[in-house]
């Protein structure tokens, strides 16, 4: 288990001040302006060393997103994006940051926005976060005030202001494209790629898009250097995340941990376990509804990291980890995933605007079992016809969970069908 | 759109100094991005609805078409474009918090309001709607009212936050079960060092 | 120059080009619904995916710039599959009503699913149906058709530059709409249906009422202004049924205006079908013999000079040829091609026509409008400028009362003493026109049509010499002509002749009696109110206000009814078809005044068409390059002067400018529903 003192957000239940004061008593904006004097490349050299990958859900490695930015600044500006459009059901680590642990978001912004050059970052807050958005913007105007940003922040002569935008409900948004779009004042509808938004993002000038926790780590890396960082978890799965433990467990939480956390000791030690013990268990969605679910059998001695869920055929996603005992009616959870798909495609592209609906009546009818065998090679079928052939991820996440669920829980599939069909021949 | 609209929209100065302070974040020319919160402020200000003439009149501010402005106002799902209760109650029914109860959460504000998914109670105090996460799911289940979470819900205090509200009273937000936030209810199990009086009992009683 | 390999053959393609474009040009067919090559880029409708060597996923190739060492696949099994597959999600919502559908037989959406699709669809949920929505007179919707390609909500915004349509919702729900059910306020509009690839936006005045197979295909020349759009006129026996835009990059590229499209069924209504002869005040059927006998009676003892001609704006160049030899035969000089009064320079080409020629809107770098309102004059011209402005870095400037012309434009003012300024060089616009490699003038044919028209032209050409606007290889003055006669009226010279009246002059000379004989062809935009005193002879194919006052009427045939020349604004020489014949007795027109000189004994030396057209040659060699376009020498025109006094525009109503347009039904209901029944109906409205 992760000691205490290796844990970054030391206020993520809020138990002490999110303000200023409370802040700075935890480290924040301690030498933030020696981080700036490490310079632009040595910043970016030592998040790539960190090992960092993108706290969002595809774990990109952030000092490489960096680096991608232009290295003199042209004409145009370059802008920092923070995505806490947290909507990826199961998801809810961004809310505490923003509501706990603001400044260290802040301070991170700056150090990133230095990095990448940009003199501006937005944050684009999901609309339903009021309070958070409220609590948020108490803090930047704290730092305003505290010169930590403006004209000179930190008194490193660099400007740099921060902005808070809020969304107004369209889980799309979380998309990158998208989001910039949307922040364009537009409807969130992504972007082809080519051009990619470290040539051309938000208003056409050079933007890289992180999440909330990405760069809220940032600081504190920095601080205390890319080997610490890197030193906990496994290589190329490094570092400290903060989990998501909801669904049928005895005390759901939100917990920082070590990356590579077995599953099982995840759920147990902080979550108060399995409703009804371990062995009451049916399976796991690790990383937010778009990853495909695991049975028990593979939650007994999984980690949680990029690579072994990945193994898995699974991910890591936002670390969102949905528990489900055996009470579960395991296809009309994904039918549900599968209907919030359906309702937040944006409709832009043949595939997904068509497709989730499909998917998504098919699987209505898949609960009460009103279809036939074959019809779940069909839907399989659909899934594939879907994954890899839109404009977004968004038809990738609405294949993923449908494809797990065959895979793994094919025979209650047909079970359910049989079922029908010989309650209804019954009746007859 | 609704089809009785008012005829005319026009920001307070309070609002219009709000929208304002939005339009100033963005650079030059690109006003246009402010048109999310100035629909939000625009909603706020008519009651919880965005009407015609708002959209119109946001267009001018903005240098938009109306026609864009109406996209936006159609694609996210925080716009109402028809009235909508003075308590605007959504309950979460995603995942997480179907696993927790929402089920129960939704017959709760049925029993209270008279109010299934998508309707509005006759005396225009509630309207009901089923919504998509909202990212609150270590609470759940949970439903927003207005701009407050009211989270680990069932069916009991549901019933009594939407009774109190009835009232006219200011039920508590946030966990309706002494959480503080999102750390586990029986006591952390981590940051133990920084909050040790918040620890779990040791062997812990679930 | 990028090399990439498509389905195993190297190519060599232009650098910037997109894979989907490479692969036509190496001859392979990709299936498309949402790219047009004249939009932006959507990338929705995922039909064109192919396979791409280093990709993990497949690749919208519309979208996807060509790389040197790409590797790419058209022709895989996962790519048939791919297309399989975007195809039943298309075809998932779209309802099985092919056989009402207008779009059935010139449809994408039927033509790619019988070449990609698969035999059948494995949908068993109910279809999503959607409302149709409101979009005006001309776009009829059948909204659950659509298929979300966005391209008619690109054209609008994009070439039209208007801001009326949009999609609105999101995912399943999303649709197409246009802002509170309005009627789309673009002159452009009806392209859409051209664009939309299946049949959510179709004809509304064409609904059911043909198939495409059933359709005799006349390729032809719009009349409806000057631009001289290039048309295909699709007819059904003694029919026009509809008008469409054919390509020609350098005229329209593939747009026409709504009046080009939807005039036609005006070509039904009030029609001449047989001569008439005015007895006792009253206009009576008659045979041509008899009328060609009550011309001749009225000639009878008339001098040449009390003679004159008018030729209107759809006039051809045929019959002006014909007429003018006529007149002259008869010892006339009274005629002019120019009934607005326009006081270009019949002498000098340049003066006349639109110098910088359409496409070379695109090299221009600055410009200046004077006196027009381009998007009513010439709105496929309009769409050009609009083009040129979205490319950037192209200041535009205009004098006259603002009005919307879907691009910004600087107002400088109202009145014409303003141009007078940017000649002499005392206002700031004449730097940025001086600084301009590439400037253009545009003056209106309304401008150049004022009592100091001349002044005007003289103004204009003045600055464009000033500012450096004709250089061995740019001509940047423009006259923007309106009518489709005009330009090869005055090519051919039916203007005045030695001591010769101008169109005022000759109504001048019918209103004090100088004048005793009027022949109209086709004139119907001159003041008749001085008609009533001369014998007059009106040719044309509409009775609308040249028959009124008319002694003889003589019915011709309108331009869907002949084989015919036109010159368009530019000086291109284009040839117009004849898809049907003309109704009941009506005639070609050139033919009717070739009989009606041996009725007057004055024989015409004409019996086939290629000899009138000799004679074009003759009058003119431009006449001999056609659909080509010649350089016009520059030289001084116009006068010096003064200018004062607002501009103003000649057209009060887009959709009613000529006979065929003010018969037409549809154009009538344009004017009611777009413009608020705006001038040009009868005024007693309401």
């Amino acid at each position: 288990m992760l000691a205490d003192k290796d844990r970054i957000f030391t206020n993520i239940y809020g138990f002490a001040s999110p303000g200023l004061d409370g802040a700075r008593a935890r480290g924040d904006w301690d030498g933030t302006k020696k981080l700036l004097e490490m310079g632009r490349d040595k910043i970016i050299d030592e998040m790539k060393e960190s090992g960092l990958r993108g706290r969002g859900g595809a774990g990109f490695p952030t000092g490489v997103k960096w680096s991608f930015m232009p290295k003199e600044i042209g004409e145009r500006p370059h802008y920092l994006v923070i995505n806490a459009d947290e909507g990826e059901p199961g998801t809810c680590k961004d809310r505490e940051i923003m509501r706990s642990e603001p400044h260290k978001l802040i301070e991170g912004a700056l150090v990133a926005s230095f990095a990448m050059g940009a003199h501006a970052a937005y944050c684009y807050v999901r609309g339903e976060f009021h309070h958070e958005i409220q609590c948020l913007q108490r803090a930047v105007d704290e730092a305003y005030e505290a010169g930590l940003i403006g004209d000179d922040a930190c008194g490193s002569g660099w400007k740099f202001d921060f902005y808070v935008h809020s969304g107004a409900g369209a889980y799309i948004c979380g998309e990158e494209t998208s989001l910039i779009e949307s922040l364009e004042g537009k409807k969130g509808q992504p972007r082809l790629k080519p051009p990619f938004p470290a040539g051309v993002g938000v208003w056409g000038c050079p933007t890289t898009v992180n999440n909330v926790e990405s760069i809220a780590v940032a600081p504190e890396i920095l601080r205390r250097g890319a080997d610490w960082f890197a030193g906990i978890g496994r290589p190329n799965n490094v570092g400290t995340k903060l989990f998501n433990i909801s669904g049928h467990v005895n005390q759901p939480c939100t917990v920082e941990e070590a990356m590579g956390i077995p599953l099982k000791e995840l759920i147990e030690k902080h979550a108060g376990g399995v409703r009804g013990g371990w062995d009451n268990l049916l399976a796991v969605i690790p990383g937010g509804a778009s990853v495909p679910v695991l049975p028990k059998s593979i939650c007994d001695d999984v980690l949680m990291d990029f690579d072994s869920l990945r193994e898995q055929r699974s991910g890591l996603g936002t670390a969102a980890v949905m528990v489900m005992d055996k009470s579960t009616d395991m296809i009309k959870a994904i039918a549900r995933l599968a209907a919030f798909y359906k309702h937040e495609s944006c409709g832009q592209c043949t595939p997904c605007r068509e497709g989730t609906g499909w998917m998504s009546r098919v699987m209505q009818r898949m609960v009460t079992g009103d279809a036939h065998v074959d019809e779940i090679d069909t839907l399989e079928e659909v899934t594939r016809q879907v994954e890899g052939h839109t404009i977004c991820a968004l038809g990738d996440a609405a294949a993923w969970p449908i494809q797990g669920l065959i895979r793994h829980f094919r025979p209650e599939m047909e079970k359910r069908i049989l079922d029908n069909i010989a309650r209804r021949t019954a009746a007859e | 759109m609704q089809t009785e609209q008012p005829s005319t929209f026009a920001f307070t100065a309070e609002n219009l100094e709000k929208a304002n302070w939005h339009i100033a974040k963005y650079p030059e020319g690109r006003e246009q991005s402010a048109v999310m919160p100035l629909l939000d402020l625009a909603q706020r200000q008519n009651g919880g609805w965005v009407p015609q003439a708002a959209i119109e009149v946001i267009a001018d501010m903005l240098n938009m078409a109306s026609i864009r402005v109406y996209e936006v106002a159609t694609f996210y799902t925080m716009y109402n474009l028809k009235p909508v209760g003075k308590h605007f109650v959504q309950v979460c029914t995603n995942l997480p918090c179907w696993l927790r109860g929402s089920d129960q959460v939704m017959e709760a504000c049925k029993k209270v309001t008279g109010c299934g998914n998508g309707e509005t109670s006759d005396d225009g105090e509630f309207t009901v709607l089923e919504v998509e996460c909202l990212g609150a799911c270590v609470n759940a289940p949970m439903m927003q009212i207005g701009d407050d979470y009211f989270e680990d819900l069932d069916s009991t205090t549901t019933e009594e936050i939407l009774k109190a509200l009835r009232a006219g009273d200011k039920p508590k937000v946030g966990s309706q079960i002494g959480r503080h936030t999102c750390e586990p209810a029986g006591g952390i199990t981590s940051l133990t060092e920084q909050f040790p009086d918040r620890a779990a009992k040791a062997g812990g009683d679930d | 120059m990028p090399k990439i390999t498509i389905d195993g053959e190297e190519h060599e393609v232009e650098a910037g080009m997109t894979i989907l474009q490479a692969c036509e040009q190496a001859g392979k067919e990709v299936p498309r619904f949402c790219y047009h090559d004249r939009l932006s880029i959507a990338g929705n409708c995922r039909m064109c995916l192919v396979q791409m060597e280093r990709s993990p996923k497949p690749v919208a190739s519309c979208a996807m710039p060509v790389g040197d060492g790409m590797v790419v696949y058209t022709d895989t099994p996962e790519v048939k599959k791919m297309r399989q597959g975007v195809m039943e999600f298309l075809l998932l919502n779209h309802p099985l009503d092919c056989p009402i559908c207008d779009q059935g037989g010139e449809c994408d959406l039927q033509d790619q699913a019988m070449a990609y699709g698969m035999d059948h669809g494995r949908y068993q949920e109910n279809k999503r149906a959607v409302e149709d929505k409101y979009m005006g007179p001309l776009i009829k919707t059948i909204m659950t058709r659509c298929i979300h390609c966005t391209r008619c909500v690109r054209f609008s915004t994009e070439v039209a530059g208007v801001t009326d349509m949009g999609l609105i919702g999101r995912g399943e729900g999303a649709e197409i709409v246009t802002y509170l059910d309005k009627a789309v306020g673009s002159e452009l509009s009806g392209n859409v249906i051209d664009l939309c690839p299946v049949g959510a936006l179709t004809s509304k005045p064409y609904a059911f009422v043909a198939r495409p197979w059933e359709l005799k295909k006349t390729e032809s020349i719009d009349i409806s202004d000057a631009q001289g759009a290039a048309i295909r006129v699709d007819s059904r026996g003694p029919e026009v049924m509809r008008v469409l835009p054919r390509l020609n990059e350098d005229v329209n590229e593939e747009w026409i205006s709504d009046k080009a499209r939807y005039w036609v069924d005006g070509l039904k209504r009030q029609r001449l079908d047989r001569p008439y002869v005015r007895q006792k005040g009253k206009l009576k059927p008659a045979s041509w013999q008899e009328a060609f006998a009550a011309v001749a009676k009225a000639m009878k003892g008339v001098q040449g000079k009390e003679i004159a001609a008018i030729a209107g704006d759809l006039a051809d160049c045929e019959s002006m040829l014909v007429l003018k030899d006529l007149m002259t035969g008869l010892g006339s000089t009274n005629m002019d091609c120019r009934q607005d009064g326009s006081k270009v320079d019949p002498s000098m080409r340049a003066s006349y026509i639109f110098n910088s020629t359409i496409a070379g809107i695109e090299d221009a770098d600055a410009l200046l409008i004077v006196g027009a309102n381009p998007r009513w004059e010439a709105p496929v011209l309009n769409a050009r400028i609009r083009k040129r402005h979205l490319m950037g870095k192209f200041p535009i400037a205009a004098i006259g009362p603002a009005v919307d012309l879907s691009y910004p434009a600087d107002w400088l003012g109202e009145g014409a003493d303003v141009l007078s300024q940017i000649a002499a060089g005392s206002h700031p616009f004449s730097e940025v026109l001086k600084s301009a490699e590439k400037p253009m003038i545009i003056v209106g044919s309304g401008a150049v049509a004022r009592p100091d028209g001349a002044q005007v032209l003289g103004t204009a050409r003045k600055l464009a010499d000033a500012v450096g606007a004709v250089t061995a290889d740019w001509n940047g003055f423009n006259v923007l002509q309106r009518a489709a006669s005009r330009v090869g009226g005055l090519d051919l010279g039916f203007v005045p002749g030695e001591d010769g009246l101008d169109t005022g002059r000759i109504l001048d000379g019918a209103a004090t009696g100088a004048i005793k004989v009027v022949y109209l062809l086709g004139a119907d935009e001159v003041d008749t109110k001085d008609l009533d005193k001369p014998f007059v002879i009106y040719q044309g194919h509409h009775g609308d206000a040249g028959a009124h006052v008319a002694d003889v009427i003589l019915p011709g045939a309108a331009f869907t009814e002949k084989n015919a020349t036109y010159v368009n604004l530019e000086g291109r020489v284009q040839r117009g078809q004849l898809a049907v014949y003309p109704p009941g007795d009506a005639r070609e027109d050139w033919k009717i005044i070739r009989a009606l000189s041996d009725a007057l004994g004055a024989s015409l030396d004409y019996t086939t068409l290629a000899d009138v057209r000799q004679g074009l040659v003759k009058a003119n060699p431009v006449f001999q390059g056609i659909d080509d376009i010649q350089a016009a020498d520059w030289g001084d025109f116009g006068a010096a002067g003064e200018l004062s006094g607002a501009f103003s525009y000649p057209i009060a109503n887009f959709y009613m400018t000529d006979p065929i347009s003010r018969a037409s039904a549809t154009m009538a209901e344009c004017t009611d529903e777009i413009l608020g029944g705006r001038e040009g109906k009868t005024g007693t409205d309401g």
